[in-house]
């Protein structure tokens, strides 16, 4: 049968005479022992000291009574200890990220199993109820028979998590090591999707959060994160931290992000990053945001005019770099100047000998670094672009605008 | 020294004093959007407190005691300060709303309780709201059978279709047309050195009738569930510990804002009905009604629509807290920003209080008045478990950190907490009774 913590909560446990030693008050998990074992349960009488009984010490669970397989002489007197997960102080009632559907519960009650060894009885925690069951358990224990309680409960839908795919938030950088969190399920989540779970919790946590992933993640959330928060996390994070972060966005998203922090942030930021980061960083934080130059990117992929596909292509192999995200090549004449745009899909249908001269888009246009983001949306509309080059005065390409980002500065407007 | 040198330097001169003005302009308007970017849920909890049983109580206020009333005000923006700063330092700094604490920190029973109590005291204010759009509505001669239905409607629209910001815009605006009350008490032309006066001079009657409407007067502004309200506005605005003193300075403009409409109230009144012997006023239409012969259509309309705006504002705030409230501390989700798949039940609660609200009004023969009653009785019997659990949460070092109380601060806070309680309690016993 199903344990619930609700029901146990309370319970009179008896030693294995039969006396009466206490209440259930309280129960533990040591995650470094075991990540779903209660290792410990917190028995009290009155003003009497109160005792801790192991999970070795349990004979028995049932009918509303635990019987122990020792003594009272046997058990010991109860110490707090920061490395055991209290199930009532540090589970129910409180927020955890449910892993498999990407959100943030809150939970109500916890269902437990039994796991009969040799003499003893261990309840071992199965899953999390965030739902309805768990809510009329907790609000009706103890006044309702618990024969009604649950014939009630089996009416109504079940929501829960199983134990492993949930991760336990906790603020305390101490109390995280010791009680075994990690964020390891949560690097494996969509950068954007734990971006939504980070916005539902308080900054604190958040903050927890971020300083435990690793940079890359860190980065391609903070990309994702609401731009207010971005500042507000970046502000606390310790400075080698943030930069560490910073050089792992690209530039254009690390230049939004340091131009909502003041100035004396974004400086001492600047300084952690290494020189050519931070100098291309700082080239973008000298536009305005709502121009063309403000929007683009510094990172694009420009070649030669007169290359074959074939050579471009085994460049690029070479490179030590993800083109997941790239939509076209910017092509350079022999003066080093813009000379046009072949899309990817081009040079894929292309012959492995053609030069890519003859692959460019008609027609040839770019912006100047000035331009106004509504001339940028307007040619994207009018040409159907993916990828937009902005050029200085001298027709050089100094950086490329994709769609993207064309539609996070819509959608923020 | 030639004269291009000069002339050059000249320029310098002035390109630098430029630059250092620009920079001087550019850190204003910085902290001015800072400001503007955190203002919001202060200035629009403190208006909401001047909602259709709040203008009701000050016109009746300044009817029956002319300006003699007016020094309360002072020491009731303190109190609204202190209780609502509280909440707003609670919601900037663990970024969780007070449902939410509640539960975490008191777990699930007390949560439960609180929740349930909320609800029916919220309902009972919300057929109060509509309530006075039909009292309003009938001064502009439209059917209460039209004018409430299309007012839940604009009231459920306004928020299923917008986001929290659009809403909030809205919310602000609504701020702004309280002014119509500043416009009725200038046409009223009162006497504004004797009602100055007595908002700084306290003038205190030991007849039972003056003291009963201080407490009602106190009582109906400070309500439970704005704190909510309040909380819940800066957590869902996402304000940091950072923009704490920007949020302070919501709160304190909202307190005082609110407090400066109801000195109007007062004073439009007081120069008009109290002056003229029009001293039993049953509700504030009745008042509108009574103020075009005496201070000319103008100020009967202004007041009027007034009361309309204020009823329509708590009509859609109020329905909007109690389910942010529940679906909070319950676990499930809620918020504007999620779609109607997304938060089911908060956006059910949020209809039911709506459809149940303004249905009520809507009944031939609804015992309004009884209603009017007990959320009066409801709101002060609530007040007390909700001000008390804020001052435990606040005191909490494990979740303020450094942000806790001060020793002066729960000097004052639990005196004003205590005063507003017994108060309540007062007026709970003699609206009762």
């Amino acid at each position: 049968m199903e344990l619930y913590a609700t029901e146990l909560m309370g319970v009179k446990t008896y030693d294995v005479q039969g006396n009466y030693v206490g209440r259930v008050r309280e129960f533990f998990i040591e995650p470094a022992e075991a990540p779903n074992r209660i290792s410990h349960f917190l028995l009290s009488r009155g003003h009497f000291q109160p005792l801790v009984a192991k999970h070795n010490q349990v004979a028995s669970v049932s009918d509303g009574k635990i019987r122990l397989n020792v003594g009272e002489k046997a058990l010991e007197i109860y110490q707090p200890n920061e490395s055991w997960l209290a199930v009532q102080k540090d589970l129910l009632d409180q927020q955890i990220i449910d892993t498999r559907g990407r959100k943030v519960v809150r939970v109500n009650d916890l269902d437990l199993a039994e796991q009969r060894s040799n003499g003893n009885v261990e309840l071992r925690l199965t899953q999390v109820d965030v739902g309805l069951p768990g809510a009329i358990r907790r609000l009706l224990q103890g006044v309702v028979p618990s024969k009604v309680v649950r014939k009630l409960q089996s009416r109504l839908p079940q929501r829960s998590i199983r134990w492993e795919f949930v991760n336990l938030i906790e603020p305390d950088p101490l109390r995280r090591v010791k009680l075994r969190i990690t964020h390891e399920k949560l690097e494996d989540l969509h950068p954007a999707d734990l971006a939504d779970i980070m916005e539902e919790l308080s900054a604190s946590e958040r903050q927890s959060i971020i300083a435990s992933l690793d940079e890359q993640t860190a980065a391609a959330v903070l990309g994702e994160l609401d731009a207010r928060l971005t500042t507000q996390i970046v502000e606390d994070l310790d400075p080698e931290k943030a930069a560490d972060i910073l050089e792992e966005m690209a530039p254009d998203a690390a230049a939004d992000v340091l131009a909502d922090l003041s100035k004396e942030t974004s400086e001492e930021l600047l300084e952690e990053m290494p020189g050519h980061e931070a100098k291309e960083v700082r080239e973008l934080l000298e536009f305005d945001r709502a121009t063309a130059g403000g929007m683009m990117n510094t990172k694009f992929v420009f070649v030669s005019e007169s290359a074959t596909r074939e050579e471009v292509l085994e460049w690029m192999r070479k490179q030590d770099q993800s083109f997941d995200q790239l939509d076209a090549v910017v092509l350079l004449d022999h003066k080093a100047q813009y000379s046009g745009v072949v899309p990817v899909v081009r040079i894929l249908l292309a012959a492995p000998d053609e030069p890519l001269a003859g692959l460019k888009m008609e027609p040839l246009v770019s912006l100047a670094p000035e331009a106004d983001a509504k001339e940028v949306f307007q040619l994207f509309d009018k040409y159907n672009l993916r990828t937009l080059t902005v050029v200085d005065k001298d027709n050089r390409p100094i950086g490329a605008i994709a769609v993207d980002d064309v539609v996070s500065h819509l959608l923020k407007r | 020294m030639n004269w291009a040198v000069l002339l050059r330097s000249g320029v310098e001169n002035l390109q630098n004093h430029g630059a250092s003005l620009q920079k001087r302009l550019r850190s204003l308007r910085r902290r001015l959007l800072l400001l503007l970017a955190v203002i919001g849920p202060g200035l629009i909890t403190s208006n909401v407190d001047n909602d259709a049983g709040g203008i009701t109580v000050y016109t009746q206020a300044g009817a029956q005691y002319g300006y003699a009333l007016l020094w309360a005000l002072i020491p009731m923006t303190i109190a609204l300060y202190v209780t609502e700063e509280m909440c707003a330092r609670m919601g900037v700094v663990t970024g969780k709303g007070l449902s939410d604490l509640i539960r975490e920190e008191f777990g699930f029973r007390p949560t439960f309780f609180v929740m349930i109590t909320g609800f029916f005291v919220d309902l009972a204010n919300v057929v109060a709201e509509f309530a006075g759009v039909a009292a309003a509505m009938q001064i502009f001669h439209v059917s209460k059978y039209v004018a409430v239905p299309l007012a839940a409607i604009l009231v459920w629209i306004l928020v299923i279709q917008g986001t929290y910001r659009q809403v909030e815009v809205i919310f602000l605006f609504a701020c702004v047309l309280y002014l119509s009350y500043v416009f009725s008490a200038v046409l009223a032309k009162p006497d504004w050195l004797i009602a100055a006066k007595h908002t700084v001079i306290p003038n205190v009657h030991l007849d039972s009738g003056y003291l009963v409407m201080l407490t009602g007067l106190i009582g109906t502004t400070i309500a439970p569930w704005q704190f909510f309200y309040l909380q819940a506005g800066f957590v869902e605005k996402k304000v940091g510990p950072r923009q704490y003193p920007q949020a302070r300075a919501d709160v304190i403009f909202g307190s005082v804002s609110c407090m400066v409409i109801v000195f109007f109230i007062i004073v439009c009144t007081a120069a008009t009905l109290y002056a003229s012997g029009h001293r039993n006023i049953n509700d504030a239409a009745m008042a509108a009604q009574a103020l075009i012969p005496l201070a000319g259509k103008w100020a009967g309309t202004l007041f009027a629509f007034g009361l309309l705006n204020a009823s329509l504002f708590a009509a859609s705030i109020l329905p909007l807290s109690t389910a942010h409230v529940i679906c909070e501390g319950l676990g499930f989700e809620a918020g504007l920003d999620h779609k109607f798949t997304e938060a089911p039940i908060f956006y059910w609660l949020y209809t039911v209080l709506i459809v149940v609200g303004a249905g009520v009004v809507l009944l031939p023969r609804a015992p309004l008045w009884k209603i009017l009653i007990f959320s009066q009785v409801g709101n002060g019997i609530w007040l007390p478990v909700v001000v008390i659990f804020i001052l435990l949460l606040v005191n909490r070092r494990d979740l303020m950190g450094e942000y806790v109380n001060t020793m002066t601060y729960n000097i004052v806070a639990w005196v004003t907490a205590i005063g507003m309680i017994v108060l309540t309690l007062i007026l709970t016993y003699t609206v009762m009774f």
